[in-house]
């Protein structure tokens, strides 16, 4: 079964399922759903056959190795690996796209677009998100880094609410301007780097890259993903888009989407430019850390449930970025298990607020208030989900976010002080949205809207058990997912030429937990 | 190089541009001898079939590489590819010249004579066939692009020039409706021709002062061992660039590419953004690459300023229009700085990087201006944006096609527009001219917003009660505009076959 090519498989099933969906009529459109749930569910059986095929502790950082040929004469080729940082997120990625599909069912039945479009759409995104983790070409990488710009853009133009169309053409630009200060990037690398786009080719040649020439081509890199990230202060973009893009979409955004940010960090900047790293690690700290409070403060002041969302998501980001730029095995550890568990989280947390924001008809939390007397079960997973972002003991979130103050505290300890107040405005944000809308006084207007009698359907409960459930699973237990991760991480951290202060201690701080 | 016998012509490889001149010939006579029913079919077929015939030679005979005709004449590498990529966008072009289906009578004028807004304008517009000397016009003109991009001396370079301006600055005029925009255009592009044609000549002059020889080779000889003033070199140099700067409409000779873009017939536009382009690049690399490598330092810098000028005010200008035409004028102008920054890094990859821009974007403007012919109503095409508004609700095929060409030109990834700026760039960077490429980026990003603009307006914006009808198009038109898509995809997703073949073909001969 190692034999099997999973990762191109695993990149082309949802194009195919994309365009299969697309060819059903607007008529059909509950058959398109369906056909484009079973290729997400496909697609998620595949990624679990993968998950076990990976051997954990093997020698090789990058398995599931494939190349086929595609430009020779640039030495660009289709090739495909995943370390265990990507496995993890291709796993999220796999999860969550069938749960955003049957959790956006009826988030088009009332539009006058095609419902088949929008799921197609979907797809597409999904085999771009794909192909952008399990891609170990960079010229590849950028080939999908810079499409998955189009799915998305129409999902938030054609189908997203309010300021849809402000908010896709600035979500495009934004990210095309970062796209193409990478472009500049990995033109430079190709060319200094001897003509050649294999990453692990790359890592031996950028040893030999002076010294200005990496910190330029870093930069390059560096504000692709902070854009995407986003990191302060290239994120303006997100509460527009979070905003605007329908909950689901708006759940795979910051979910799925934002990842690529960090994990194009850690991936491709921090291997391929160690000394540059290193050198703009207290800056990238600083915006990490800046981002964390000032996103956290704008947060508190929302009074749209799913801009409010979208500016934890950042803060959250800075978490991750602080974990990145820590240069500790927690650290690393901790931002890719918090990529995971903020996708799980906030996706589940954006799935919820967009029932009810399906139910009332508008996303203001002024519109709501006391909504849990009619609807229990819902705001009770809202209050989880909520817990699980602030990153509660007992859920996943908790696990990453203290690695990444430990792995933090124990190179800069400053930033993860200042980091730690972050936790606590978090709280003050989550409990803040939670006391407005589902505690409380009951809002008169909202027993005027039939939809809020309805508590969670049996299409609702499936879409957030799993996630309720892999939040609590990885909370207690999150070994299995950090043994995929860690060797690679450590690996990474090799690459940039860090030491871990004193002896590891992720194995005892995992037991104790 | 073989050896020159002076007085010996090498008819084979001239026949792809023989074939031109005596099929453009035969058309005229057919204006007189045909019955004027007949003859748009006729010259139609005639002009397709000599252009496929030329093709057909020049592939037969794609391994020659020889300096004939008294070294008039260079048939190399980069000329055999840039006449193959002028005949095969010529075919294209031609389909949509042929077009006669969309609009009764076809995009020309049925008299060009008939004095505008007269009555005999009017019963014009209304669908008398429109003129077939266009045939035999754009005949003369491709064959005249053939000799320009083989020219190995400047004066056949300048007749070469002569031979297919003339020709364009007559086919400006013959736009069906909006027939005063179209003269405008035509004499504008006209008297600002020829005063570049007048420069180009004037530093002709010059440099033979310098060199004592018109031949390319003779003015490397002579740059590498100079026995005159320097001052004529610079001099004649300068003046030359004018004229070809002019030509491939570089920043600051490019203010007649919106105006002439916009008013002549939309199917002229086609074959002026895509052969005109490549004839003209094609000649300014011959120039560069084998006359003046050796002052490569010397203009370099300036060259490399008129690149950054041309990119950003193409990108700056694209972002302020309000007629289609118009923003892909303006485009047409920030990707021939893009070409430039591929024709300056001035080494192998450069040629070869240069020569697949060239036809990549030949293939994705063709397929855009066939989409703009399409957008039409009771008054003609529709070209200002805000009639575009919704179009994609309406005709989704069309607009999705569009917008694909869109995202060509914005350079998103597994797109033509992608594979070409990547090329490019590369090249720059390994001609040390990282400058370039720093201005190239941030000019794409600028010149995505007016791309992305059309986009929104196109899929997001609801259609107001102006939008026009999207006309079926013919079989031409079809023929046109799924050739310049198909290229485009595929150029996108496999380059790898055109970029082997620039990369064999990139060696000049002196």
């Amino acid at each position: 079964m190692t034999n099997f090519p999973f990762l191109s498989v695993l990149t082309l099933l949802p194009l195919v399922g994309a365009i299969s969906v697309a060819c059903i009529p607007r008529a059909k459109a509950e058959l398109a759903k369906i056909v484009a749930l079973i290729w997400s569910l496909v697609v998620l059986v595949l990624s679990i056959f993968m998950w076990v095929a990976f051997t954990v502790g093997s020698p090789d950082r990058f398995q599931f190795h494939e190349k086929y040929a595609w430009i020779p004469s640039w030495n660009a080729s289709f090739t495909f690996a995943a370390d265990g940082i990507a496995l993890v997120m291709l796993m999220l990625i796999a999860v969550l796209f069938p749960v955003v599909i049957l959790a956006s069912w009826h988030d088009v039945d009332q539009s006058k677009r095609s419902a088949p479009t929008y799921f197609a759409l979907l797809l597409a995104f999904e085999f771009t998100m794909i192909g952008v983790f399990a891609a170990a070409d960079v010229f590849l990488f950028y080939v999908f880094f810079e499409i998955m710009l189009i799915p998305m853009y129409f999902i938030i133009g054609s189908f997203g609410s309010g300021q849809k169309q402000y908010a896709a053409v600035k979500f495009f630009l934004y990210s095309l301007v970062g796209g193409l200060f990478m472009l500049a990037a990995v033109v430079g690398l190709w060319v200094i780097g001897g003509h050649t786009f294999e990453f692990s080719a790359l890592v031996d040649a950028a040893k030999t890259f002076d010294q200005d020439t990496a910190r330029w081509l870093f930069l390059g890199f560096f504000v692709a993903f902070a854009i995407k990230a986003p990191f302060f202060p290239f994120h303006t973009w997100l509460p527009d888009s979070g905003g605007a893009a329908p909950a689901g979409a708006a759940a795979l955004l910051v979910g799925v989407m934002d990842k690529v940010g960090t994990f194009g960090i850690l991936r491709y900047c921090l291997p391929l430019f160690p000394e540059a790293s290193r050198w703009f690690a207290p800056a990238a700290m600083v915006l990490a850390v800046v981002g964390i409070i000032y996103a956290a403060l704008l947060a508190v002041g929302q009074n749209d449930l799913k801009r409010l969302v979208s500016y934890t998501s950042i803060a959250h980001f800075g978490f991750i970025g602080i974990g990145i730029f820590a240069f500790t095995t927690q650290g690393g550890t901790g931002s890719v298990l918090y990529m995971v568990n903020h996708g799980l989280a906030t996706g589940l947390l954006f799935i919820v607020v967009g029932m009810f924001v399906a139910r009332r008809g508008s996303s203001l939390v002024s519109d709501f208030g006391g909504a849990g007397k009619m609807v229990p079960a819902l705001a009770g997973v809202l209050f989880f989900a909520g817990l699980a972002s602030l990153a509660l003991p007992g859920t996943a979130p908790f696990v990453s976010e203290f690695l990444v103050l430990l792995g933090t505290f124990s190179t800069n300890k400053a930033y993860a002080v200042i980091a730690t107040v972050g936790i606590v405005l978090a709280a003050a944000y989550v409990l803040w949205m939670i006391q407005r809308t589902t505690q409380g006084t009951l809002n008169p207007a909202l027993e005027d809207v039939p939809a809020m009698k309805k508590d969670l359907s049996l299409r609702e409960k499936v879409v957030v058990a799993p996630l309720i459930a892999l939040l609590l699973v990885l909370g207690f237990y999150p070994k299995p997912v950090t043994d995929v991760i860690n060797p690679a991480v450590e690996q990474t951290l090799l690459d940039v030429g860090t030491q871990d202060p004193g002896p590891s201690a992720v194995a005892d701080g995992k037991a104790g937990r | 190089m073989g050896e020159l016998k002076l007085p010996e012509i090498d008819y084979g490889a001239l026949a792809p541009m023989l074939i031109l001149f005596g099929v453009a010939c035969v058309g005229v006579l057919i204006e007189v001898l045909v019955p004027r029913r007949a003859r748009n079919l006729v010259q139609l077929v005639l002009a397709l079939l000599g252009v496929v015939a030329a093709l057909t030679v020049l592939v037969i005979n794609r391994n020659t590489r020889i300096v004939t005709v008294g070294g008039a004449v260079a048939i190399d590498g980069p000329s055999v590819f840039l006449q193959g990529a002028i005949l095969v966008l010529g075919v294209v072009s031609l389909f949509l010249i042929g077009e006669r289906q969309v609009e009764q009578g076809g995009a020309f004028v049925a008299q060009a004579a008939v004095v505008v807004g007269s009555d005999k304008d009017a019963k014009q517009v209304t669908g008398q066939s429109g003129l077939t000397e266009v045939y035999p016009l754009a005949t003369f003109a491709l064959g005249g692009m053939l000799l320009f991009v083989a020219a190995n001396d400047l004066l056949t370079m300048f007749v070469a020039l002569e031979v297919f301006s003339l020709p364009l600055y007559l086919l400006c005029a013959l736009a069906r409706r909006r027939r005063l925009l179209s003269q405008e255009a035509a004499l504008k592009y006209f008297l600002l021709g020829s005063y570049a044609s007048a420069f180009f000549l004037f530093g002709v002059a010059m440099l033979y002062g310098f060199a004592g020889s018109v031949q390319l080779g003779a003015i490397h000889a002579a740059v590498a061992n100079p026995q005159r003033s320097p001052v004529l070199l610079y001099a004649g140099f300068g003046l030359v660039a004018i004229g070809l700067l002019f030509k491939s409409a570089l920043a600051p000779f490019h203010v007649w590419t919106p105006d002439v873009y916009q008013g002549a017939p939309t199917p002229i536009t086609a074959f002026m953004a895509a052969c005109t382009k490549v004839a003209a690049f094609g000649a300014l690399l011959r120039v560069l690459y084998t006359a003046f490598e050796g002052v490569r330092w010397d203009f370099q810098p300036v060259l490399g300023t008129v690149a950054v000028l041309t990119m950003f005010l193409g990108a700056i200008m694209a972002v302020t229009q309000t007629d289609m035409k118009r923003l892909l004028a303006y485009s047409s102008i920030a990707n021939a700085g893009y070409l430039m920054v591929g024709v300056l890094a001035l080494n192998k990859d450069g040629l070869a990087s240069t020569m697949f821009y060239l036809v990549a974007y030949g293939f994705s403007v063709v397929a855009a201006f066939a989409i703009i012919s399409l957008v039409r109503d009771s008054d003609g095409e529709a070209t200002h944006l805000s009639r575009w508004a919704g179009i994609g609700r309406k005709s989704p095929l069309l607009a999705g096609i569009f917008t694909f060409i869109l995202l060509t030109f914005a350079g998103i990834p597994l797109t033509s527009g992608f594979t070409a700026k990547f090329a490019v760039f590369g090249a720059a960077i390994d001609g040390g001219q990282t400058w370039l490429v720093i201005f190239g980026v941030i000019t794409s990003m600028l010149l995505a917003f007016p791309y992305l603009r059309v986009v929104v307006l196109m899929w997001l914006s609801e259609p107001g009660e102006t939008t026009p009808a999207v006309s079926i198009p013919g079989f031409l038109t079809s023929a046109a505009l799924g050739l310049g898509v198909i290229v485009t995809v595929v150029l996108g997703v496999a380059p790898a076959p055109l970029i082997d073949l620039t990369r064999e073909a990139s060696q000049f001969v002196r």
